[in-house]
């Protein structure tokens, strides 16, 4: 393969992947955003999300579309009951209480999964045709096109759901200054739990889009969330679209790094870059100093 | 002197000595050699948890760059065993000095995520470098621990060694809290605003303790691999820093004996449980989770707590 093609190869599966990291940052956003909190088991839903596709869709022959709706219902709701049962009872705790909860939460997480669907790994059909697409020299997996067809969706919901929807306004007037929403009749509480709710859904979709391409088992999840956090902070925290334009570069850097460097670290590209980022500039690339001033971390 | 103040320390002493004499069985001698080692870095780890208020989920990573760097030194290099642990102690404190500087200027959940990130990528590296590491499996025939003629060459006295470092790394705490700089420390804990009014260097502080608490686990982690003669990457694992803090945390955070009291629990329960295996994630999870959330101080406070009602129940109102 030529130079140039290996090169459109890479920005290709860089994109694939970078998509990915791309939803979970945002995840990690959306719950930072109304809460201030990071959520360290952000990475599970992505887990999450494949592995209970896989069950619906290639155990119990669900067709894909219904087991698609289940499956984000069921991690919305395990997010959503994570958040009522750890998060909700606690009064203003210290963050290094919180940090130990939302760890605690996806160890939880993956040692259900692991009692569940065991150690094994787990695959699930493409989309579409498995058949590559060759493109510019190179040759293109249709499911890529479904990963970032659907980032797209996502990001478009979001934004309309931010924009033009009362709760989305709501939780916008949260995330600037909880107490002043709750003045004027924000119910908090409930904007809370609807931020784990929106952010697991976002996770699971990950989850469900990227494991015909990379398969999936119950472990995959703190890898997952370290990368995505990194897509997170480099756009910097809080900040959606940050997220997505970072998450999509973690991701061609670490696919030109798998391919060029050594596949052997390709992991270790990633969080090497976050490692940088906090040293550097933690307030992210595209992020505003202030914005990390506001919040409490 | 302050002689009530020790007799836990005293009581404590008295026990590892009875306990080298009376325990003959290997079994036993081995699982109390093991909550010794965990102890110690359960110890340092409480320094920067419970005492500095700051959290590093990578402490597994020293504990393995402890383990490796003494294993590698005295299986290739034939380096005495002394000089090993200490180099080893000495280049795990470096490098926690070099994660440490720029992590610990950022709080809370900043200094999670890169300490998590940074144990993550020793325990590639642990895995890739297999020429220097032996990769996934690991480094064998590592030799017992020995300062010239002596040999800590049987169960009985490698016990007492790390009995020994531990009662002496434990008076070593004491004093470091009961010191100015530990009063200082415990003022970051309250308010790092507050502490810093004061005239109290926040940031260096921060990085002495992360740099004695990696160093706390380096020696831990020599002790481990002299005694286990076998190290893989598995010591530097993400569930084993998981696993230290949750022993910090159901010991007590902020307490001298929390660390001990931690890693004996949760050293001897997953011998007791035989399904332990399987369930350990959720387990752990689960003990984490509901201490935090319902004693975040731990059993040590709940048995304060526990103490004072029982006092206050017996003095006639």
């Amino acid at each position: 393969m030529s130079i140039e093609s290996q090169i459109v190869q890479f920005l290709f599966t860089g994109i694939a992947l970078g998509s990915i990291y791309a939803m979970v940052g945002l995840g990690f956003n959306i719950i930072y955003n109304s809460t201030g909190i990071i959520n360290f088991a952000q990475g599970e839903f992505v887990m999450l999300g494949g592995l209970v596709m896989v069950w619906l869709n290639v155990t119990l022959g669900l067709p894909m579309p219904l087991a698609f709706i289940i499956t984000i219902a069921a991690v919305m709701a395990a997010g959503a009951l994570f958040e009522r049962l750890a998060i909700y009872p606690l009064k203003k705790p210290p963050v290094m209480i919180l940090i130990i909860i939302t760890l605690a939460g996806s160890i939880i997480f993956k040692g259900s999964a692991m009692l569940l669907w065991g150690k094994r790994t787990y695959s699930l059909p493409h989309f579409s045709s498995e058949q590559p697409i060759a493109l510019l020299g190179a040759t293109i997996l249709p499911q890529t096109f479904w990963i970032v067809g659907f980032l797209a969706v996502v990001v478009a919901l979001l934004a309309l759901f931010f924009n033009c929807t009362m709760l989305g306004k709501a939780m916008r007037a949260c995330s600037f200054n909880a107490t002043a929403a709750s003045l004027v009749g924000i119910n908090v509480k409930r904007i809370v739990l609807l931020s784990f709710a929106v952010s697991a859904a976002i996770g699971a979709i990950a989850g469900i889009v990227f494991t015909p391409v990379v398969l999936m088992e119950y472990d995959r999840g703190t890898m997952l969330a370290l990368k995505g956090f990194c897509a997170a902070v480099l756009g910097g925290l809080g900040n959606g679209m940050g997220a997505v334009i970072a998450g999509l570069l973690i991701g061609i850097l670490e696919s030109f790094g798998a391919g060029f460097i050594s596949s052997a670290y390709k992991d270790a590209i990633a969080l090497l870059a976050l490692l940088l980022v906090l040293v550097i500039k933690p307030s992210g690339l595209l992020g505003r100093g202030e914005a990390s001033r506001l919040k409490d971390f | 002197m302050h002689v009530r103040r020790n007799i836990p320390l005293i009581i404590l002493v008295l026990a590892v000595a009875a306990a080298a004499v009376l325990v003959t069985d290997s079994y036993i001698l081995t699982i109390l050699i093991f909550i010794g080692i965990y102890a110690i870095a359960t110890m340092g780890l409480n320094l920067l948890l419970g005492f500095a208020g700051q959290i590093s989920l990578g402490h597994a990573a020293f504990f393995a760059l402890g383990a490796y760097v003494s294993g590698i030194l005295t299986t290739r290099h034939d380096v005495p065993c002394i000089a090993a642990a200490a180099l080893a102690v000495m280049l795990a404190s470096g490098v926690a000095y070099i994660v440490g500087l720029p992590c610990l200027r950022l709080k809370g959940h900043y200094l999670a995520m890169g300490t998590l990130a940074f144990g993550e990528i020793i325990h590639i590296t642990l895995n890739a470098e297999v020429e220097l590491t032996g990769g996934p499996s690991g480094i064998a025939g590592i030799p017992m621990l020995s300062a010239g003629p002596l040999s800590a060459d049987s169960d009985v006295k490698y016990f007492l060694v790390v009995w020994v470092v531990f009662v002496l790394l434990f008076i070593l705490t004491r004093n470091i809290i009961n010191s100015r700089p530990g009063r200082a420390l415990q003022a970051l804990h309250g308010s790092e605003q507050a502490a810093s009014a004061m005239g109290i260097d926040v940031a260096g502080m921060k990085l002495t303790v992360f740099v004695l608490s990696a160093a706390y686990a380096a020696l831990a982690g020599v002790l481990y691999v002299h005694f286990v003669a076998f190290v893989s990457p598995q010591a530097g694992d993400i569930m084993f820093s998981i696993k230290m803090v949750t022993m910090v945390v159901v010991g007590g955070m902020g307490h001298l004996w929390g660390g001990l009291l931690g890693a004996a629990l949760l050293t001897v329960l997953p011998e007791m449980l035989s399904y332990f295996e399987d369930y350990d994630m959720l387990i752990y999870g689960g003990i984490l989770l509901v201490m935090v959330m319902f004693m975040p101080g731990g059993l040590t406070q709940g048995f304060t707590r526990l103490t004072g009602a029982l006092r206050a129940w017996r003095t006639p109102r």
